[in-house]
């Protein structure tokens, strides 16, 4: 049998909550972006009426407004978002316990369980529909399929506040005219690979012999195959409350431009340490860290590497933060901003692998350093004890690290 | 020009549980200070106001013969909706 897989994504998900708590943003064109007053903030989300106008997702804050000068802004307010991400679970968990977020408003829905309960998958989506309209004051986009990815083409179909089937006899007339950039995993650059093959759209990649795109795009060649054709079999994945937390991150848009390495690094440390801290306070270690820089101009870029063992330890994180940076940046401009982000979390139960060169009884001197610099700090202060990097510049030490509680997507294979 | 008056005014609240776990409002206090007894709870579902802005439990409560629609947040503020928006 079948299964029964919804996908619901929140239509402009920070900019309907802001609009539902604030009449007066309803009928103009609104973006939700970082402050304002400050310099160089980005599009989180926009509202409809300003998308009409061009406003797009992460545009500076002053390009939306040359596009829509009567554009209204408005800042983030992450834990009003998050709460009603916990309300919209609260209501898919009336449904099925079968569900995984894909960020802070999007999520899968294995009803296979309760359709036979609740009715069919069509009928359980248009319920949710209705509701979440109705009890939250946003709205979603509803997909229906039998698996995971036509579920979430679905979704993204018609929007906002709309429900689409792609069921098994529907998918080719619906799916495989959308450009294949639509598929998940299908970034500009294998798009530019595709289109070297004549492949545009969805049903390109479907009829295309699966071994040709293997030879060109490697083994992503034959999962975009498979997903094209609707034999995604992935699960989806039961998660608990806690692992909503993906990943830590703190990033910031420093007082003054970064001119050089020593200002980059002394930035890394601060932020190092904030995210360490954190993941202390979680139980949590990463196995990934992740860098994100932005130039004064338009050029942004993360990064991330692989960790030979799972860390909390503000000097690892840092020093790999560092080599990131150095093997990928060539300073053609001065740095607006950057961020520090610690991912692949894992709870301090975890064991890993010890390695030839790794010295477990030096690592445990650091982390009992940095439990005691925690500990100084939660007592007397955050700036009662400083790292000697951060006596070199005290505008740039004394940055304040910017708690970015975003909820990750998982990478769609999980790890 | 855009006003600023707000249609959501929060209030306060007194309530009672009843042994069941039931969470049931009695009394609303106004911003000016008058209380106003709850006669009857009618209705309990959750609910959004676009009026005000906002979301919650709505407890459609029945007030000298007035029906009336209070919202109970998830961070445990109670509010009502303003009956005109005229100033
Ligand atoms: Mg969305």
């Amino acid at each position: 049998m079948d299964r029964v897989i919804l996908h619901s994504d929140a239509n402009c998900f920070y900019a309907s909550v802001e609009m539902l708590h604030r009449p007066e943003l309803r009928n103009v064109p609104m973006a939700v972006g970082g402050d304002p007053a400050a310099r160089h903030g980005i599009v989180l989300t926009a509202n409809y009426p300003a998308k009409r106008r061009g406003v797009k997702t992460g545009m500076a804050l002053w390009q939306a407004r040359e596009v829509c000068p009567e554009i209204q802004f408005t800042s983030p307010r992450m834990d009003l978002y998050l709460r009603f991400s916990a309300m919209l679970r609260e209501m898919y968990g009336e449904y099925t316990d079968r569900i995984e977020p894909f960020g802070c408003d999007e999520a899968w829905l294995d009803v296979t369980e309760s359709a036979d309960l609740k009715g069919d998958g069509e009928k359980i989506a248009h319920e949710l529909n209705r509701r979440i309209r109705e009890e939250l004051g946003i709205t979603v986009s509803v997909g229906v399929s039998y698996n995971k990815i036509f579920a979430k083409l679905g979704s993204d179909y018609k929007k906002p506040d709309a429900v689409t089937t792609m069921y098994r006899e529907e998918f080719k007339g619906k799916i495989w005219r959308l450009p294949a950039s639509d598929l998940l995993y299908v970034g500009p650059s294998t798009k530019r690979k595709l289109l070297k093959l004549g492949i545009g759209t969805i049903g390109g990649i479907a009829e295309t012999d699966p071994r040709i795109l293997e030879q060109h795009l490697g083994k992503m060649g034959g999962i975009l195959w498979a997903f094209a054709n609707g034999y995604d079999t992935s699960p989806v994945r039961v998660e608990n409350t806690h692992a909503v937390i993906k990943s830590i991150g703190n990033s910031v848009t420093t007082p003054r431009d970064l001119l050089n390495e020593e200002d980059v690094k002394l930035v890394l440390y601060v932020l190092s340490e904030s995210v360490a801290s954190r993941l202390k306070k979680n139980g949590f270690r990463c196995r990934v860290v992740e860098i994100s820089v932005r130039d004064n101009g338009l050029f942004s870029f993360t990064r991330q590497k692989k960790l030979e063992q799972s860390t909390d330890i503000v000097r690892e994180i840092a020093e790999n933060a560092m080599a990131l940076f150095r093997e990928n940046y060539s300073w053609k401009a001065p740095i607006r901003s950057i961020g520090v982000r610690g991912a692949e979390l894992v709870t301090a139960e975890f064991s890993d692998q010890l390695s030839l060169f790794s010295d477990p009884e030096y690592r445990r001197k650091q982390h009992r350093a940095d439990e005691a610099v925690d500990d100084l700090r939660r007592r007397f202060g955050f700036y009662s004890v400083q790292r000697g990097i951060m006596l070199t510049d005290g505008a740039l030490s004394h940055i304040d690290a910017e708690e970015d509680h975003t909820v990750h997507p998982q990478g769609y294979f999980g790890q | 020009m855009v006003s600023t008056y707000s249609l959501k005014v929060y209030v306060e609240v007194m309530a009672v549980f009843t042994p069941e776990g039931r969470l049931i409002p009695k009394t609303i206090t106004w911003e000016d200070g008058r209380v106003y007894q709850i006669d009857r709870v009618t209705d309990v579902r959750r609910a959004c106001s676009l009026k005000a802005g906002g979301t919650g439990l709505r407890y459609t409560c029945v007030i000298s013969g007035k029906t009336t629609h209070l919202f109970y947040e998830d961070d445990n503020k109670w509010f009502v909706e303003r009956k005109t928006a005229s100033v």
